[in-house]
């Protein structure tokens, strides 16, 4: 067993943990966070995807022993005083999800890209979120509610940029 | 014509409301199968076959038992008297090639764990029970299984001659059935027709890939003989009665949960061992157990989808009308019948002839067992299959007799038509208008001017083959009518239920027996609601899921659910209305006849200001104080709809694609598609269905393929060598739809859950076809992967290289082109 001190959503959290534990079961399994989902056992999916130090990171493929030290964010530290962040409240506006299962893995890793500065183009955004899949919304909606939640986030950068192609007029 | 009657006021029907199920699902707060821990909790794992087809010599269970944290391992042999029955298969279809012929159902037993022979790779031989998911995992490796390896078949067409290896002693043979039917003089039609065009499709085998694993959790409480199951399904009420069957449990002590599923498209819609095995060990220890999935585990755990190949036919004029369509297909079932597996191809039985007019019709199906994981249904379920072959051939016609196949395709319509109206496969269709579907997808995909760039510059665009693909699909959902399951051999009724309950505080709960797990039921559901009973949407619970909250229920699949489901609902809000009308005329002192429902509430005619609202009428019936005679207090409804027919949702998808002959890589330009689904309860919604299934068929047509070795080895066992495609690999999506309003229902619903997925491999499979004319490929199938168009456009340049082992039935590519097989008669 391992000593690992570490900050999750705020709060400092000490445990020992077996070195194999990975950091999503530890999340988990260990502090209670199940907001972060698994996927998969290949780190293909994405929907473990968490901030670790302001980076986003697949909590499948990271030991919880890497994480010592670490400054963790998953879903449920990112609203604060009972507000929604941006882009939770994106996700919700442009319909950017069905199941839910992806969904905090997609917006941790749209906060990861968003943060990194990254270009908010449609094809950016799109190659920016190749390592998250999502079988239920066919991506382009996911695509716009992190453009929407960047413009919002960048201010006073220019507003969200268009979807290259509208969807559903009536 | 059925009454589409709308008495109440639309107010929230038709909007985009912001669906009530995100808050939860965007903070963390969702509540799937794997996020509930119990106390004493005892992990499941299995210990599953490496191999596709053995006998099983030995099972040594001793070292795994001295692991830590282990308390039982268990085989098949140990658990053999746990099972009344086998696992259940609820459509057992027999061989019959016309309605008259007697049944003959050859359905194996299917056991949980398997007893003494293992038929594909994966399945279960042994279970292992531990107080940790760690110490599971590590006693599965501990316990030793000794295999007699024997033969194995993979390939459907191998598994259907003489001499090969037969999966089940006791059926003689691999065919699973042989079942069809015919509609008109099909034969005479075809030996008439100047010209018959035949092709032959293979629907690749595909991985659901539900983003969320299954995962089972089993709550006992030995003393009672209860149990409490939460499991990721999309059928908690069937698993409820087929639970209790398996192992003989009073089914009124057995409460079966489905939480938050995250997503399914088929894959949990079944009874899979893993339920019935929790269930078992958590009978025999009497503590609460779970088991959740891992994802290569549920490739090989979970059913598979399509694996079909479909010999196509088509007879026609010169000109190009249609006569006749006539199809034989082999599905590949895998090594048992799952739940509806055998059904799969008859859900597409009377759709080959898609949307277009024809005097004779035929289908023939053959079922096909192979050392494979069984199929199931998978999005669509026997539709996207028609749909391909129906839209693919239409295309092979129209270069056939020299049109282009925008005009084969309209001059083949069923014309316009808001009544139903029977078709050539002898079903009756509720409405539709194809043409007008198809000249809005037209206009929007710029149809006509890729044409002429095409003509203009040789089919080039900056180096890349240009190609345009069309679908005009027509689907069947809506499942379905009672009595039309009966008569083919289905284990349940079609039905829907919903109950509304008014409570006196104005709020209302609804309880519906559908089981979403992505749909946005409790949205919908609430919109219509608020419009029948003239309240807020978020005045409106909607509870779902859970069998001792909602007694009656059918579940979801099938594009089912607003269709059935939302009319139970419309069927419940009219008796709250009737008995709420009988009180509100009491305390107005009015005859009923003299109140009139208008902007949601009950209002005297020529006097609207002296009304009653239902949230007022509720408060009354709780209190009782003043009820007319023969009135119960309370006010609360149940309703069950059971369809007088299915619904046909239609539309039309055409897709630009732009091919790298370099690379054979294809990438989607433009993907437009207009659907009609019937009434729209919330477009925001509807349009999300759509563009998720269509990404799914994309996935389908350009990049997902299940496939094995020789050896029953599933190569694509993970998700890093099965490609499901990122927002990286796909398009955006062009929208609109024509409304038709199903006769079907009385809330004019079709369906939309599957359109996209049925409607978009032909369109991306057409428009790839159509670009690589250029370069002389005569002929391309699923996936048009970057490297099967890079070998066909090799191939037809004379520089053939070895094509790669066949996949899936080894006809993948395989094709007659019409100047081989069709022809002239």
């Amino acid at each position: 067993m391992r000593r690992i001190a570490l900050t999750v959503n705020g709060i400092r959290r000490e445990a020992e943990v077996e070195p194999r534990l990975l950091l999503v079961y530890f999340l988990r399994e260990s502090l209670g966070l199940t907001g972060t989902n698994v996927g998969c056992d290949t780190s293909s999916c994405g929907a473990c995807t968490v901030m670790m130090d302001g980076k986003s990171v697949k909590s499948c493929t990271v030991l919880a022993v890497q994480a010592d030290g670490a400054e963790v964010t998953t879903i449920e530290g990112l609203a604060t005083d009972g507000q929604l962040h941006p882009l939770q409240e994106a996700f919700r506006k442009n319909h950017g999800l069905q199941c839910g299962f992806c969904t905090p893995g997609m917006i941790m890793a749209g906060l990861g890209l968003i943060e990194s500065g990254a270009s908010m183009e449609d094809e950016d955004v799109r190659l920016g979120l190749e390592g998250n899949l999502c079988r239920c919304t066919g991506y382009q909606n996911i695509v716009k509610a992190i453009q929407e939640a960047a413009g919002e986030m960048r201010q006073p950068a220019p507003a969200a940029q268009p979807a290259a192609v509208q969807g559903g007029s009536e | 014509m059925t009454q589409v009657a709308e008495p109440e006021a639309k107010r929230w029907v038709g909007g985009g409301i912001l669906r009530k199920e995100d808050p939860e699902l965007i903070t963390g707060q969702g509540r799937f199968v794997d996020d509930i821990a119990l106390p004493g909790m005892l992990w499941l794992a299995f210990v599953r076959s490496p191999v596709a087809s053995a006998t099983i010599a030995s099972i040594d269970t001793s070292a795994a038992k001295e692991l830590p944290g282990v308390q039982a391992v268990l085989t098949g042999q140990e658990l053999a008297d746990d099972w009344a029955l086998p696992l259940p298969c609820a459509w057992p279809i027999g061989n019959r090639t016309n309605f008259e012929d007697p049944d003959d159902p050859r359905t194996p037993d299917h056991w949980p764990v398997v007893k003494d022979r293992v038929r594909y790779m994966g399945e279960i031989v042994a279970v292992v029970v531990a107080d940790s998911r760690e110490h599971a995992a590590d006693a599965i490796e501990a316990v030793d299984v000794d295999y007699d390896e024997l033969p194995v078949v993979t390939d459907m067409m191998e598994a259907l001659e003489e001499g090969s290896p037969v999966l089940h002693d006791d059926l003689g043979s691999n065919e699973a059935y042989t079942w069809g039917f015919t509609n008109g003089d099909v034969d005479r039609v075809f030996a008439e027709a100047p010209v018959v065009v035949k092709e032959r499709y293979y629907n690749q085998r595909l991985i659901p890939n539900a983003i969320e694993p299954r995962g089972v959790v089993v709550q006992p409480i030995p003393a009672q003989g209860e149990f409490t199951i939460w499991s990721a399904t999309q059928i908690p009420h069937i698993l409820k009665v087929l639970l209790a069957l398996t192992l003989d449990i009073n089914e009124a002590k057995i409460r079966v949960v489905a939480p938050d599923v995250g997503g399914g498209f088929g894959s949990k819609l079944n009874v899979y061992a893993e339920e019935a095995i929790c269930l078992a060990v958590a009978k025999r220890l009497g503590q609460p157990v779970k088991w959740t999935e891992e994802r290569s585990e549920n490739y090989l755990a979970t059913i598979h989808g399509r694996d079909v190949i479909q010999d196509m036919e088509v007879a026609a004029t010169e000109e190009g009308k249609t006569l006749g369509f006539r199809v034989k297909l082999y599905a590949d079932f895998g090594a048992y019948m799952q739940l509806v597996t055998p059904g799969i191809p008859i859900l597409g039985a009377w759709l080959y002839h898609g949307v277009y007019d024809a005097q004779a019709y035929g289908f023939e199906a053959t079922g096909v067992f192979t050392n494979k994981v069984p199929t199931d249904a998978y999005r669509g379920a026997g539709r996207p299959e028609a749909t391909y072959a129906v839209e693919r051939i239409m295309d092979t016609l129209a270069r056939r007799v020299g049109k282009d196949p925008a005009e084969i395709r309209e001059m083949n319509f069923i014309p316009p038509f808001d009544e139903a109206r029977e078709v050539a496969s002898g079903l009756s269709f509720d409405s539709g208008n194809y043409h007008a579907t198809l000249e809005k997808a037209k206009q929007l995909a710029g149809y006509d001017e890729v044409r002429r760039e095409q003509q203009a510059n040789d089919g080039r665009r900056d180096g890349k083959l240009l190609g345009v693909g069309l679908s005009t699909y027509i689907e069947m959902c809506g499942l379905a009518p009672s009595q039309t399951l009966a008569a083919l051999k289905y284990g349940a009724g079609g039905w829907e239920a919903a109950t509304i309950r008014c409570h006196p505080t104005g709020k209302v709960t609804v309880i519906t027996g559908t089981s979403p797990h992505g749909q946005g039921h409790v949205t919908t559901w609430s919109q219509l609601a608020a419009d029948a009973l003239g309240v807020e949407p978020d005045d409106v619970e909607v509870l779902h899921g859970d069998t001792a909250v909602s007694a009656l229920g059918m579940d979801s699949y099938g594009s089912r659910s607003a269709s059935v489901g939302g009319a139970a609902l419309y069927k419940a809000a009219e008796k709250i209305r009737a008995k709420a009308r009988a009180i509100a005329a009491h305390e107005l002192e009015v005859a009923e006849e003299d109140l009139e429902w208008k902007d949601g509430k009950f209002q005297v005619t020529g006097a609207p200001d002296r009304a009653k609202t239902i949230p007022e009428v509720a408060f009354t019936a709780w209190t009782a104080h003043a009820l007319p005679a023969e009135i119960e207090p309370g006010l609360e409804a149940t309703a069950v709809w059971d369809p007088p027919n299915f619904t046909f949702p239609s539309g039309a998808h055409i897709c630009v694609v732009e091919v790298d002959p370099e690379t054979g890589s294809t990438r989607i330009d433009k993907y437009v598609a207009v659907d009609d689904c019937g009434t729209v309860i919330n477009p925001m919604i509807v349009d999300g269905q759509v563009m998720g299934g269509i990404a799914q068929g994309i996935a389908e047509a350009l990049y997902e393929e299940a496939l094995y070795d020789e050896n029953g080895t599933l190569l694509t066992g993970n998700m890093s060598t099965y490609r499901v495609p990122s927002a990286a690999e796909l398009p955006g999506y062009v929208l609109d739809r024509k409304v038709t309003p199903s006769t079907t229902n009385p809330i004019g619903v079709k369906g939309i859950g599957e359109a996209g997925t049925i409607a978009s491999p032909p369109a991306v499979l057409n428009a790839v076809a159509d670009a690589l004319r250029y370069v002389g490929v005569e002929f391309i199938d699923k996936p048009a992967s970057a490297e099967r168009v890079w070998r066909a456009i090799q191939q037809a340049q004379g520089q053939a290289p070895p094509d790669r082992a066949p996949s899936g039935g080894g006809t993948g590519a395989a094709s007659m082109t019409p100047e081989e097989e069709g022809g002239v008669a």
